[in-house]
């Protein structure tokens, strides 16, 4: 059976001519069914380039990203994908949200039946006081967690996750962390997450690969993590196998971030910050329902 | 809006996201600060209305004796001196023959308001009579298959207003169905967007008048033969024409500026292209499509009493021209009612988009 994905010598890189710029470089990677998958590295490496090309959102410019064998042309509901950024539509409510994604994969069932889906989910992220308001009204974590169950109501093959928490607090974030491993402990899907903090890497995935700094950004060794699932946090602090490993990635990373110093003459990657405005939505929709 | 936050008709104390800053203030202040911030409006409004009058007041005074001591010297010129000094009696007496003809006062407007009402009043009594009269008539005549016989009587300044209504609506949503459709596909497609580009560039500036010229050279060679009355049609179709490009404008760069989130939310999904535009593109672009739809109201209210004017077509624009013709004794102030109710109805108008855009968007209107 081949692999859920496979990259193939890939690389990416847009523009061309004097304004190329490469962003992944002979990419070579394979994810097995049923196996979770993080990748780390420094922000700016091309982390969000690599899961949009598992997407289909993004094409690669060289080489071939294989699902199941075949290579993926453009976008499916069936490789889920969790946005940094939420991407929830802000005129619909939680439920219309998450509708809306039922309502494309299973428009063989009945109005009530994808109604009852939706609703299973919503509960299931815990925000079933919610399901009636709009994304504006809502925290954060809360817009996370309809993100999260858009995804999951869609019962995707394969769960890409891109730096999901990486906007919450770290409590928000620590919660996040375990409902999602919840999730996909009870059904076993394959999944990756994209994320830059190490720590999240161990304690969620079964393999971490680091990605150099771009540009022109390869994939690192991989680093197995032989923790038993369930994983308890305070516990495996004091592991010694977490201790290990996490001391070898970070050391990793610390030599890669030297490297990266020294080579750095001029060019400068920016991190990839995108603002969050809350504020002028809440108030309108406040008004408006007043 | 440029005012105060508080006086503005859409931020009453919002809750959740002040909600912080409600604690350290006592409910009472919050009040105290509004309330004087309305009555502030209410009063600088009032007395710049006053000033307003009064100046309204001192220029038709003003013009009022050049124009009475023109009128005297004429008649002394040309009649001698007899004749002057009636003339100036007559002036003096308020007399309607020999009234000088300018600018009206303030209270000669409202008094022609006054008359416009009564006409009203007792054009619609004669209408009412007349179709009481005829109903039975009309019956008959539906049964043999002819056509009822109408009221053809003068217009009442209040059915010119409905007229102008009726104009500006059908002029307004021929616009709509002409902008949005291409506004959302030049907005979706670079191509045609570069296409659409020097039309939209070149178009947009001209005169309403050229755009009734050009509509009235089309539809007189499209109904050729047929008797009926085009008047209407071209001057909704011109209304059309010079206000839609607000609308164009805006529905196109609300499209294309969508958040590439929503966009990459839809392609994940595999969104069809309906669901895509009508649950993911529109949705986010109506806030700007609302803005150009506004403007394209008062455009078209704007524009439409030109056009009137020049297609002979019914309407508040037709009557202040047969007004100006007509140069009666109150011609002059019932020119300037027609110009209060253009402007209040345009206001109106204004108000229900804004009101309307309020409903349907996500976001803020600002106003």
């Amino acid at each position: 059976m081949p692999p859920i994905i496979e990259f193939k010598n890939v690389s990416k890189w847009y523009g061309e001519g004097d304004s190329r710029t490469e962003v992944l470089s002979n990419i070579n990677l394979t994810i097995e069914e049923g196996e979770f998958l993080a990748i780390v590295g420094f922000t700016g490496s091309g982390k969000t380039t690599l899961v949009n090309m598992m997407t289909g959102l993004l094409q690669p410019s060289e080489g071939e990203v294989l699902y199941r064998g075949q290579p993926i042309t453009g976008p499916a509901p069936e490789r889920g994908i969790i946005f940094q950024n939420y991407s929830l539509l802000p005129w619909y409510t939680v439920f219309q949200n998450v509708a809306l994604a039922v309502d494309e994969v299973y428009p063989q069932w009945s109005r009530e039946e994808r109604e009852a889906h939706v609703r299973k989910f919503v509960e299931m992220v815990g925000l079933s006081h919610a399901v009636d308001k709009r994304p504006s009204e809502l925290s954060g974590g809360m817009r996370q967690r309809v993100s999260i169950a858009r995804v999951l109501a869609t019962d995707p093959d394969l769960l890409l996750m891109d730096e999901p928490l990486g906007a919450l607090d770290a409590l928000t974030r620590g919660n996040l962390q375990d409902e999602i491993l919840q999730i996909w402990s009870a059904n076993r899907r394959s999944a990756v997450l994209i994320t830059n903090d190490v720590d999240e890497g161990i304690y969620m995935a079964d393999r971490i690969i680091p990605l150099d700094p771009g540009p022109a950004a390869g994939l690192g060794p991989e680093f197995r993590i032989e923790l038993d699932r369930p994983r308890d946090k305070t516990d495996m602090n004091h592991d010694p196998h977490f201790k290990r490993v996490r001391t070898e990635i970070l050391n990793y990373l610390v030599q890669l971030g030297e490297a990266g110093k020294q080579q750095s003459d001029a060019s400068l990657t920016l991190p990839d910050i995108q603002p969050i405005k809350p504020g002028s939505r809440s108030f309108v929709s406040k008004w408006r329902r007043a | 809006m440029g005012q105060h936050l508080t006086e503005s008709p859409v931020a009453p104390a919002p809750k959740a996201p002040l909600a912080g800053l409600g604690r350290y203030l006592p409910a009472r202040a919050k009040v105290g600060r509004q309330l004087p911030g309305m009555a502030r409006t209410l009063g600088i409004s009032l007395a710049s209305m006053a000033v307003f009058l009064l100046l309204w007041q001192m220029s038709a005074s003003y013009l009022y004796g050049v124009e009475a001591s023109a009128r005297i010297e004429r008649t002394v010129r040309e009649q001698g001196p007899e004749a002057g000094a009636q003339m100036e009696a007559c002036i003096a007496s308020g007399d309607v023959s020999c009234k000088p003809n300018t600018l009206p006062f303030p209270s000669e407007v409202l008094h022609a308001a006054g008359l416009l009402l009564a006409d009203h009043r007792e054009i619609s009594a004669k209408k009412a009579e007349f179709n009481t009269e005829t109903a039975e008539l009309n019956v008959v005549r539906a049964e043999q298959g002819l056509d009822p016989i109408v009221y053809t009587g003068r217009p009442s300044f209040v059915d010119q207003i409905g007229t102008s209504l009726k104009t500006v609506a059908v002029g307004f949503l021929i616009s709509l169905l002409i902008a949005v459709p291409i506004g959302i596909i030049i907005g979706l497609n670079d191509t045609l967007r570069i296409a659409f580009n020097w039309m939209i560039q070149v178009f947009k500036p001209v005169s309403p008048v050229v755009w009734l010229l050009l509509v009235f050279m089309i539809v007189k060679t499209l109904t050729l033969g047929s008797d009926s009355d085009t008047s209407f049609l071209i001057s909704c179709i011109s209304v059309g024409l010079c206000s839609m490009w607000a609308t164009l404008v805006n529905t196109s760069l609300g499209v294309s500026s969508i958040n590439k989130d929503y966009l990459n939310v839809a392609r994940v999904l595999n969104l069809g292209i309906g669901k895509k535009i009508f649950k993911v593109i529109l949705p986010s672009a109506i806030p700007v499509i609302f803005t150009g739809m506004r403007i394209t109201v008062s455009v078209a209210w704007m524009v439409l009493i030109a056009i009137e004017l020049l297609a002979q077509s019914p309407g508040l624009g037709s009557f202040v021209w047969e007004e100006f013709q007509n140069g009666g004794s109150d011609s002059n102030a019932k020119i300037i009612v027609a110009m209060f109710v253009i402007g209040l109805v345009g206001f109106l108008l204004d108000r229900i988009m804004f009101w309307v855009q309020q409903r349907v968007s996500f976001e803020k209107a600002v106003g």
